[in-house]
C-alpha cells in the first residue's frame, strides 16, 4: 500500500520534509483555483521531481499526495499522465479513485492496460479500473496480469468481480489449455481467479 | 568488474544484448537521444521517442538488472530540417525529468548556421536546468569541428567541466581535454576508435576525465566494446583500480552532477513486480 503522509513525515529526512510541505502547499493553492490551468502550475513540477527530492521508494506515495492535493480536473490530469514518465504515468493511476472523476477518466487506465510496462499495468488495476472497468475490458485487464506475470493480488475486488462470471471462467480454461497443450505451466494465479469464479454470482438486484 | 555504458542507444538493440551486456558487468547506461537512421517529419516522433527514453526502456534495462538513463535534445543532423526544430521549444518540459542526466547529444554534423543555433540555444538549456550536456564531435572535418565546439562551449554559460565531448581520437583528445571538458571515446568494430588505440590513448593521456563507450546502435556496432576495452587495458598492465575509474567512476562522476543518478536498477516500488518482457495479450 501506498505510504501515508504520518508515515512519510516519518520517513523522509528534514529536507525532503520541508520540500513535502511546501509541494503540498502549492498543491492545495491550486486546487482553490480550477480555473488556473492555463501553463503549468508551480505544484506540477514537484509531481515531476518527487524521485529525486524524497527518494525514488517515496515518489508513488508523494506524487499521489499531490495530486489528490490539488485535485486536478480532467484535462490537467489526462496531460500529467500523458507527458509523464512511466513513473509520473503510474502515480496518476494509483490517484484515480482518489479524485472524483466518475468513468470519464477510464481512457487513461485502458492506455496503460495496452502496455506491458507491469508497473503501469499494475497500477491500472486498482480500485478505479475495478468501480468503472465494463465486464470484457475487466476480464481482459485479468488475462493481462496473468500474462504479464503481474501478481493478481494487484487486481482491486478481484473475488467480488469474479463471482459467478462464466465467461472469465472460460476465458481462464481457454488459456490453461493453450498453456497445457504446448507443454508450459499453468501459472498459480490463474487457478486463483478461477477457483473465484466457481463462487455463487451475487443477488441479482445489484445488477438492475 | 562494473561497468557503465555512457552512451548506448539500447532502443535498437535486442534483449540478448541486455543480458550479455549484463553477463560482462554492464550495471548503467546512458541513453542520449539521436537521429533514428531515417530522418523524422515532426516533432511529435521526437515525443514519442523522448517517452520511451523515460519508460518503456528503463523497464526493458530494469529487467536485466542495468540501470537506465538519458540524455534529450534535438540531434545535430535533425537540427537542419525546420520541421523537427520546434522540438527545441517544448525541450523544457523533458528535462526536469527524474531520469534525464544530460542534454544531448548536441553539438555539429556539417556545422551549418541551424546547427549553430541549436547548439548554442541547448546548452543555455542545459545551464537553466542545472544539466550536464553530451556534446557529440563531427565525424567529417573532425579537428576543425572540436575547436568551433570547444568556441562555442567558451562561449556559453555551462562550464567546461560539465560538458563531456565525445566520438574523440588521437587527432582531437589534446584539444578535448586542454579545455577543460571530459573526454569520451566511442569503441567501434571498424570506425571512430578501437580497444589497442584507446589503451595508448589512455597511456598517452592518463585515465583522469576519459569515458570509453560503445556507442552502440542500429549500425554495425558492439555493446560488449565497454568490456573489450577494460580486458585490453588490464592485458596492457593497467591495474584495476584504473579500469574502474574510467568504466565506472568517471562516467559516475560526469553525469553525477545532474544529482539525477539512481544506479540501484530496481528502485522499490510497492507495485513494481515484473521479472520478464513477456507479450501480454498478443
Amino acid at each position: 500500500m501506498l505510504t501515508s503522509r504520518e508515515k512519510l513525515d516519518d520517513r523522509l529526512p528534514g529536507a525532503a520534509r520541508a520540500w513535502l510541505d511546501e509541494a503540498l502547499a502549492e498543491a492545495a493553492h491550486a486546487a482553490g483555483r480550477p480555473d488556473a490551468d492555463t501553463g503549468n502550475p508551480p505544484w506540477e513540477l514537484r509531481f515531476v521531481s518527487a524521485g529525486r527530492h524524497c527518494g525514488p521508494e517515496h515518489a508513488d506515495a508523494v506524487r499521489v499526495l499531490l495530486l489528490v492535493e490539488a485535485r486536478p480536473a480532467l484535462p490537467a490530469v489526462t496531460r500529467l499522465y500523458e507527458q509523464g514518465t512511466a513513473a509520473e504515468r503510474r502515480a496518476v493511476l494509483l490517484a484515480l479513485h482518489r479524485i472524483e472523476f466518475g468513468p470519464a477518466a477510464l481512457g487513461l487506465v485502458e492506455d496503460a492496460l495496452r502496455t506491458n510496462d507491469t508497473r503501469l499495468v499494475a497500477a491500472a488495476v486498482g480500485p478505479y479500473a475495478a468501480a468503472h472497468l465494463d465486464a470484457h475490458g475487466w476480464r481482459h485487464a485479468v488475462l493481462k496480469c496473468l500474462f504479464t506475470e503481474v501478481p493478481v493480488e494487484a487486481v482491486d475486488r478481484l473475488a467480488d468481480r469474479a463471482r459467478g462470471d462464466a465467461e472469465l471462467a472460460r476465458m481462464l480454461e481457454d488459456f490453461a489449455a493453450e498453456r497445457t497443450a504446448a507443454g508450459r505451466t499453468v501459472p498459480a494465479d490463474l487457478r486463483t481467479v478461477l477457483a473465484l469464479t466457481a463462487a455463487p454470482a451475487p443477488a441479482p438486484t445489484e445488477e438492475s | 568488474m562494473r561497468i557503465f555504458d555512457p552512451h548506448i542507444h539500447m532502443t535498437s538493440r535486442t534483449t540478448d544484448d541486455y543480458q550479455a551486456m549484463y553477463d560482462a558487468g554492464v550495471r548503467a547506461l546512458v541513453e542520449p537521444s539521436f537521429w533514428l537512421g531515417q530522418p523524422r517529419t515532426s516533432p511529435a516522433s521526437f515525443f514519442d521517442y523522448f517517452d520511451a527514453l523515460l519508460g518503456w526502456e528503463p523497464f526493458r534495462a530494469s529487467q536485466y538488472g542495468i540501470a537506465h538513463h538519458c540524455t534529450l535534445a534535438l540531434n545535430p543532423k535533425e537540427a537542419n530540417d525546420p520541421r523537427c526544430t520546434p522540438v527545441l521549444d517544448a525541450l523544457p518540459r523533458y528535462l526536469v525529468k527524474d531520469s534525464v542526466v544530460a542534454v544531448g547529444e548536441i553539438g555539429y554534423d556539417s556545422m551549418t548556421p541551424a546547427e549553430d543555433t541549436a547548439l548554442a540555444t541547448q546548452l543555455q538549456l542545459a545551464a537553466d536546468h542545472g544539466l550536464p550536456a553530451l556534446v557529440h564531435t563531427p565525424h567529417r572535418d573532425k579537428l576543425a569541428g572540436l575547436r568551433r565546439t570547444i568556441d562555442v562551449v567558451r562561449e556559453s554559460s555551462l562550464a567546461p567541466e560539465r560538458v563531456l565531448l565525445d566520438h574523440l581520437n588521437e587527432t582531437t583528445v589534446r584539444d578535448a581535454l586542454d579545455s577543460g571538458c571530459w573526454a569520451g571515446f566511442s569503441i567501434y568494430p571498424d570506425t571512430k576508435m578501437d580497444e589497442d588505440r584507446m589503451v595508448t590513448v589512455l597511456r598517452n593521456h592518463g585515465t583522469d576525465r576519459i569515458l570509453v563507450n560503445s556507442a552502440a546502435d542500429w549500425g554495425r556496432s558492439d555493446p560488449l566494446k565497454t568490456r573489450k576495452v577494460a580486458d585490453t587495458m588490464l592485458k596492457a598492465g593497467f591495474d584495476e583500480d584504473d579500469v574502474d575509474q574510467v568504466l565506472w567512476r568517471n562516467p559516475v562522476a560526469f553525469y553525477g552532477q545532474s544529482g539525477r543518478l539512481q544506479l540501484d536498477p530496481t528502485a522499490p516500488g510497492p507495485l513494481h513486480e515484473g521479472n520478464s518482457i513477456l507479450r501480454g495479450g498478443e
